[in-house]
């Protein structure tokens, strides 16, 4: 197999790369494109990626595979390698510090703007706040986020504008607080959002849920901000 | 070369998973100046990967629950090595600590009355034995520990807790007095090395998995906070005591909930029989893990298993139907399409015991206050150092730990250590300094890695060094075979200490890490071996063919494995529980 890779060391290269390895892969197996990193980085290990619980639940290791963003661990190599080829590229549009390895810190940004914690001010009862099933089911879909940015760095609005546009991540986040029954502050939520950026830059493109290794759908989420937002104003 | 930076703090956490991130919460709350080192972005930790939930008795599913009957299986389920007064202070602060973590927001399964949902997991009863299996396991659907594990980030954001994300903690920076005043850490971005400088130092760096072939764990999962205990000359206890899970999936290793056969999944050998029926005759599949992983081993050897090479066994699903696999067990079912290429949904698992949780480490009281022994064998407690989570050995698992006990532990021990560093802070504890000969000290295994010139590659040792101990040291042990096992530790120390790191460059520098992370696990591994070997008795997930009973007469007692002597001294076992009788030792059925 031909694995065709994106290499940039700040300390030794002017600029970034594509190096070309070639790799025996073990009959009989396919194995997933995090699985063929570790190969080649017993090869070369100056080779650089994140990644961590090899199983899709971590969001370490999303890259773009053969021009499509996802987790390596989760994807097989027969289905992301053309012509038997690999082509790995760190995630698009955000800074790389070597290698696969991308900074985050916009995206991290982003996500702690929608305050992304539980707020209620009620007192809180001696057992937990009941739910009920149904309520319960509105944060499916929602809470299972790994925050991989798989999403994010697919979305041409969140390369045009990290700094104001929230992105699908973050935006999915700010619905799963507003659609639970617990969270109380659904006003001051929808008030920081209200700016022509945040939401509003989110052209419906859908790449994002396109690219979502755990099959969520962001741009459902931000349709109902949307709808929320337009409520509100009335 | 100590011209280092020097970064200071009230308390540094030393890890960003669940006992880490309670910690950090419960001091950055009370405005203390706290920070979090961790390898990985938080919500990358391996408490990310705990599926089935957070065993506690908050008597949802059963409105008479009692925490003592949670204590009463744990106390069995660890073979009676659990100390009692941890186990007690773990099952009776539990309820309030779950019900906080549903308060931060912790997305938890709900029943029909709108509490929390609740699943039978293994080695679970009723009052104390007699009243049948109890389902005790608060879940997240089967993403409990994804779930817990973000509420705390989130959490820890809301109260502005100071993270040094991808920063690796190197070693223990100590001073001439003995006491513990920080570690040196390397910032994975930049390269630079720093001395963080604090009053308490909480070690929340998990387990150590990757010391095995065929493991459940993370990549992360390195043993660094055992690693740099057993440098400065501190003991582990019980560090022989690993779980093998009975369902790893065969061939990835990827994990399968319990919470499986908690909804009513369960084992089946090549003749379609449920095997479990004759090993545990009450509680069949969910037995405790060690029990049902040798009864999964013993249909293998016996010419029971499936394949072709007849080396698993398979974990039967599809009876349930479609709606309650995809209602209570939907991550399940993805992992199983992606790494088995089967459909639960029709067709069964197939599933092998895996090497998934280690029960000891660095012993600590219940305030996660590190502990050794002086000259006369009697507990000396380790100024300025803490453990908590799964590198601590409190201990509340004793010889197996039970499913559902491990994310409890998490957080009731951070929440504890916590609180203990907040009432130590509160009286005003002086920073005692560290002299420039200090931390030269903590930094040599750093710098003799930097400087290295020629020796063999991480890849190769690591492979060598997780073979040794998935063939040595696995489900079944024999002396003499740990012995062959040890001689060749012996020889890959050697081999070890002399890695080489070819790529020198500082901006995330990957091969750097994982030469340091090789060294823990080495650390980890030979401390498993001796300890193994000198424990000639079975009991829990301890199981020796040459000495197959549980010796109550000599081995009702912890293990402590001193590095400096490679020598393993005893330690009691607390079994006088403040509030409640003892329970004592019986022989262990399920």
């Amino acid at each position: 197999m031909l694995v065709s890779l994106y290499r940039y060391n700040p300390e030794t290269d002017e600029k970034p790369s594509m190096r070309d390895y070639e790799l025996e892969l073990p009959e009989g197996k396919d194995l997933m494109v995090l699985d063929v990193l570790e190969l080649l980085k017993r090869q070369d290990p100056s080779i650089a990626y994140r990644r961590s619980c090899r199983e899709g639940v971590c969001g370490s290791d999303g890259m773009n595979m053969n021009g499509t963003n996802g987790l390596a661990c989760i994807t097989p190599v027969s289905s992301a390698a053309k012509n038997g080829k690999l082509v790995l590229r760190p995630l698009p549009g955000l800074p790389v510090i070597r290698d696969l390895v991308v900074d985050m810190s916009v995206f991290y940004q982003q996500f702690e703007k929608i305050e992304p914690f539980l707020i209620n001010n009620t007192p809180a009862p001696a057992i937990e706040r009941l739910q009920s099933p149904e309520e319960r089911e509105k944060l499916d879909g929602l809470y299972e986020c790994i925050l991989c940015a798989c999403c994010s760095t697919n979305c041409p609005s969140f390369w045009w504008n990290p700094e104001k546009f929230v992105g699908p991540a973050g935006l999915l986040q700010a619905y799963r607080f507003l659609a639970d029954s617990r969270d109380t502050a659904t006003d001051a939520r929808l008030a920081d959002l209200e700016d022509p950026f945040s939401v509003f830059r989110c052209r419906g493109i859908m790449n994002c849920v396109a690219v979502c290794p755990k099959g969520l759908n962001p741009t459902r989420a931000i349709g109902h901000i949307r709808s929320m937002l337009l409520q509100r104003a009335s | 070369m100590s011209g280092i930076r020097t970064l200071s703090f009230d308390a540094v956490i030393v890890g960003g998973g669940g006992a880490g991130m309670r910690a950090a919460l419960q001091l950055s709350q009370s405005g203390y100046k706290t920070a979090v080192i961790s390898k990985v972005f938080p919500t990358r930790s391996h408490t990310v990967s705990a599926q089935g939930g957070i065993t506690c008795a908050i008597a949802s599913d059963d409105p008479n629950d009692d925490w003592r009957w949670h204590m009463y299986d744990t106390v069995k389920g660890s073979d009676y090595i659990g100390d009692q007064d941890a186990i007690e202070y773990m099952c009776s602060e539990g309820p309030q600590t779950v019900f906080e973590l549903e308060h931060m927001g912790l997305p938890f399964s709900r029943t029909e009355s709108g509490r929390i949902y609740q699943r039978p997991f293994g080695g679970q009863s009723k009052d104390f034995g007699k009243g049948g299996q109890a389902a005790r396991t608060c879940a997240a659907a089967d993403r409990t520990g994804h779930a817990l594990l973000h509420t705390l980030y989130q959490g820890n954001v809301k109260n502005k807790t100071v993270f040094f994300n991808e920063w690796y903690a190197t070693d223990i920076v100590r001073n001439q007095d003995g006491v513990v005043v920080g570690c040196i850490a390397i910032c994975i971005e930049t390269g630079e090395t720093v001395y963080i400088q604090s009053k308490a130092t909480v070690f929340a760096t998990g387990g150590a998995g990757r010391i095995f072939a065929s493991t459940t764990n993370a990549l992360i999962c390195t043993g660094d906070g055992v690693g740099m205990a057993l440098r400065a000359g501190y003991p582990v206890q019980d560090i022989e005591m690993w779980q093998f899970h009975p369902t790893g999936i065969y061939g990835a290793g990827t994990l399968v909930t319990e919470g499986c056969r908690g909804e009513g999944g369960y084992l089946v050998n090549k003749d379609g029989e449920r095997f479990m029926e004759r090993y545990a005759p009450n509680a069949k599949d969910l037995a405790g893990r060690d029990v049902v992983a040798r009864s999964m081993v013993m249909e293998i050897l016996e010419g029971r298993g499936v394949g072709p090479n007849g080396d698993h066994v398979l974990l039967k699903l599809d009876h349930l139907g479609e709606k309650v696999l995809n209602a209570k067990l939907p991550g399940i079912l993805e992992l199983s399409r992606t790494f088995a290429h089967v459909d639960p949904v029709k067709e069964p698992i197939p599933v092998v015991p895996t090497c998934h949780y280690m029960m000891g480490g660095i012993p600590t009281n219940v305030n996660g206050q590190a502990i050794t022994q002086d000259a006369n064998g009697n507990d000396k407690i380790i100024e300025g150092l803490f453990a908590v989570g799964e590198v601590a050995c409190v201990s509340v698992h004793g010889a197996n730990r039970l499913g559902g006990n491990s994310l409890l532990d998490l957080v009731v021990f951070g929440r504890a250590a916590g609180k203990h560093i907040e009432g130590m802070l509160k009286q005003g504890v002086e920073q005692r300094a560290a002299s420039k000969e200090d931390i030269d000290q903590a930094l040599t295994r750093l710098n003799r890695l930097n400087s290295t010139t020629s020796g063999e590659s991480v890849a190769v040792l690591r492979t060598e060094l997780q073979t040794i101990m998935q063939n040595y040291f696995g489900v079944f042990r024999r002396g003499d075979y740990m012995r062959q096992g040890i001689e060749k530790l012996k020889e890959l120390r050697g081999r070890i200490a002399n890695i080489n790191l070819e790529d020198k460059s500082n901006a995330f520098n990957t091969a750097r890490i994982e030469a340091l992370e090789l060294e823990n696990l080495f650390e980890v591994a030979e401390a498993t071996a001796i300890a193994a070997e000198t424990r000639t008795e079975s009991r829990g997930a301890h199981a020796r063919d040459d000495f197959q009973e549980r010796d109550d007469e000599n081995w009702l007692c912890h293990s402590l494995y001193f590095p400096a002597s490679k020598s393993v001294a005893k330690r009691a076992v607390n079994f006088t529980p403040k509030t409640v009788p003892t329970f004592e030792p019986k022989v262990r059925t399920y």
